[in-house]
């Protein structure tokens, strides 16, 4: 008898570690996922923060730029830098054949004839003389440069010469190459050129559709939780309700993209691809979140406090107004912000919409064309050029910079402003 | 004289009946306990007195409860009036999660009674020592509420409810998540307010009823089985099923 229950006592305690043990495994797998998933993404994107520069001499020919003596402001402006620039970039070679100076010029941005610019409109005085100027490489040996391009590879699969990369590790070779922060990523729209592509319009894009999802949803989910909670009768029609919005919750976004496609473009017609419509077909899909979590929050609201408010002769109005809707802010606010933060992340309504035309200028307002984050990883991801790929893991890192800080308050809101009772 | 007149009040939640046929007064300026076992409707009843069961969905009360002789079963009476005049304590201490100023201020805010900040202090200051709080608290009225011992946040309600001078205060067993000593302070409280405000208390206590109050009703099974005057029905019930509640023999 005795030793029956130690050996039951003792299979009871096994069990228990057997069980702490699988607990443990399960966690470590997650954070292996999670480490290997962060690591995968730091590793491709962080040398899109670096961007790679040529240092070209440039020689300001007042008469190939077609210039007077003692130009104007105007003039500058006006004046024809292609010349010298192609000219410039020639004269890197001073053997190159006519072909061979075409892949020269390849070697930079097609942006080059506009630095060349800015830099003389800097300093007119610049003009007569030689300087030598930062010009934009071409993604291509910007990928070189940073060790991501397969030198190896015969020159017919190679986007790059033989020529080119020679005359580039001349460059090197004498420090004609520089490696710095890449704050045209921060500051430029998207464009088809690698080496320009920046986050600016997709990253307005984004916080122009979550402004109008918060704006649209919060207030409607609110005011949608409090008088269910609050105000509401318990019955059928209720309770009908209620098994709708967490159906609600449950569709998927693609759906509301159709939605947003079949009404809000084609019979209200708003205009397309903009965050305004963007951010509506969000704010449908923030909507159930934001009521279930500010339900949840009002649902917690000890029924006491009610009562001790009703009991003093508030009316149904004050005692929500006053005492409920208060104590359930922190839990609102919180959810608010994660279904926000899911929304943030959200693609394929917005691909439906039309958020994913090729937007190569910066939203000023949220009626204005716009890409949005998520969006402008799945174009770059889908782009065929070399200098794409570490972009699309910076973006991702952007993005989940922006979610991580999202719910880093939604967590302070929720540890700072929630009361406790007795 | 008699405040409160309940005549045939029959209180149902759904189908299930709760209360039969109470029919009670309750005499002005004195304390009336309701006793009886877990259930019978004590509370029930209490809770038709300030109409706080309407925020039971399923609850409908039947019958007239006369205040000052005007039916408050009546559609014209208005629930925010009403518990301007009846204020209630509960089982549990529910202080607001605000400051203590905030909670007593709260009643005379919602119903304009203080003209100035001034009256107001004035008040807090009086409510509370009504209650027997104010020397407890008075360096830290801007602290939450939720911070006192329990006890004290007993008072406090205590406080908040008469803040707005309420002709009946209700109680529904204040002292039952409270310490001897603090169910001690209440009762000498409750002996106190009774010179302003009539007191109905349901309590669980037989010793509490017999210390506090001099009116006493007997509750059981949802019925009124006896009530009268505290000395009789402890002393020499005319109903057994009384007489065995009192003595122990069940409850």
């Amino acid at each position: 008898m005795n030793k029956n229950k130690e050996q039951l006592l003792n299979k009871r305690y096994k069990a228990e570690q057997r069980f702490r043990l699988y607990g443990q495994s399960a966690i470590f797998m997650a954070l292996l996922f999670l480490t290997i998933f962060i690591f995968k993404i730091f590793s491709t994107g962080y040398s899109a923060f670096q961007k790679t520069w040529l240092i070209v001499p440039v020689t300001f020919d007042a008469e190939l730029m077609m210039l007077e003596q003692n130009p104007s402001n105007e003039d500058l402006q006006d004046a024809d830098y292609y010349d010298i620039a192609l000219k410039s970039m020639a004269d890197l070679d001073l053997n190159a054949n006519e072909d061979q100076e075409n892949e020269l010029k390849r070697m930079v941005s097609y942006f080059f004839e506009k630095e060349i610019k800015n830099e003389l409109l800097n300093d007119p005085s610049l003009i007569g003389k030689t300087k030598e100027v930062y010009l934009t490489a071409s993604d291509d040996l910007d990928q070189v440069f940073k060790g991501n391009y397969p030198r190896d590879l015969p020159e017919n699969q190679r986007r790059v010469s033989d020529y080119q990369l020679k005359i580039f590790d001349q460059l090197v070779a004498n420090g004609k190459v520089e490696s710095k922060f890449n704050i045209s990523f921060f500051t430029n729209a998207d464009s088809r050129e690698a080496e320009l592509a920046g986050i600016a319009s997709s990253f307005m894009g984004s916080i122009f559709s979550i402004l109008v999802c918060l704006m649209i949803a919060f207030p409607v989910a609110v005011l949608a939780a409090i008088y269910l909670e609050e105000f509401a009768p318990k019955n059928r029609f209720t309770d009908f309700i209620e098994v709708n919005i967490n159906n609600l919750a449950a569709v998927p976004s693609i759906v509301f993209g159709l939605l947003g496609l079949g009404v809000l473009l084609a019979i209200f017609q708003l205009p397309r691809s903009t965050p305004l419509v963007g951010g509506i077909t969000l704010s449908l899909m923030t909507l159930p979140t934001i009521i279930i979590a500010a339900r949840a929050s009002l649902k917690a609201v000890p029924p006491s406090i009610r009562e001790a408010a009703l009991a003093m002769g508030a009316s149904r109005m004050q005692t929500t107004m006053h005492h409920t809707v208060p104590l359930s802010m922190p839990g609102t606010l919180s959810g608010t912000i994660i279904g926000l933060a899911q929304a943030l992340g959200e693609t394929a309504p917005l691909i439906l919409i039309g958020m994913v035309a090729f937007v190569n200028t910066i939203p000023g307002s949220p009626m204005d064309p716009a890409a949005s984050l998520p969006v402008q990883i799945y174009i770059w991801a889908e782009s065929a050029e070399r200098g794409f790929v570490e972009k699309v893991s910076a973006c991702i890192m952007v993005l989940l910079g922006f979610l991580i800080t999202m719910n880093l308050f939604a967590q302070i809101i929720r540890h700072k402003f929630e009361k406790k009772w007795s | 004289m008699i405040k409160i007149k309940a005549k045939d009040v029959d209180v149902f939640y759904g189908k299930k009946q709760a209360l039969f046929n109470i029919s009670l007064d309750i005499e002005e300026n004195q304390v009336t306990a309701l006793i009886g076992p877990s259930g019978c409707g004590k509370s029930t009843f209490l809770r038709c007195l300030n109409r706080m069961n309407d925020v039971i969905d399923i609850c409908s009360v039947k019958g007239e409860i006369l205040i000052n002789d005007f039916n408050i079963n009546d559609k014209g009476c208005d629930v925010v009036r009403l518990r301007e005049k009846i204020g209630m304590v509960f089982q549990k201490p529910n202080p607001f999660p605000k400051t203590l100023y905030e909670n007593v201020s709260y009643g005379p805010t919602i119903h304009g009674i203080a003209q100035s900040k001034q009256e107001m202090d004035e008040i807090v200051e009086t409510s509370l020592k009504k209650a027997a709080l104010w020397e407890e608290v008075k360096d830290r009225l801007h602290e939450p509420g939720t911070g006192l011992s329990g006890g004290q946040q007993q008072r406090l309600c205590i406080a908040r409810a008469i803040s707005v001078r309420p002709e009946v205060i209700l109680m529904d067993e204040p002292c039952s998540a409270l310490d001897p000593i603090a169910t001690a302070q209440i009762e000498e409280l409750i002996d106190e307010l009774k010179k302003e405000h009539t007191i109905i208390i349901v309590t669980h206590s037989m010793a509490q009823a017999a210390r506090v109050s001099q009116n006493t009703g007997f509750f059981h099974l949802g019925q009124l089985i006896e009530h009268g005057s505290t000395d009789k029905i402890f002393k020499n019930p005319d109903n057994k099923k009384t007489q065995d509640y009192i003595t122990g023999r069940f409850g």
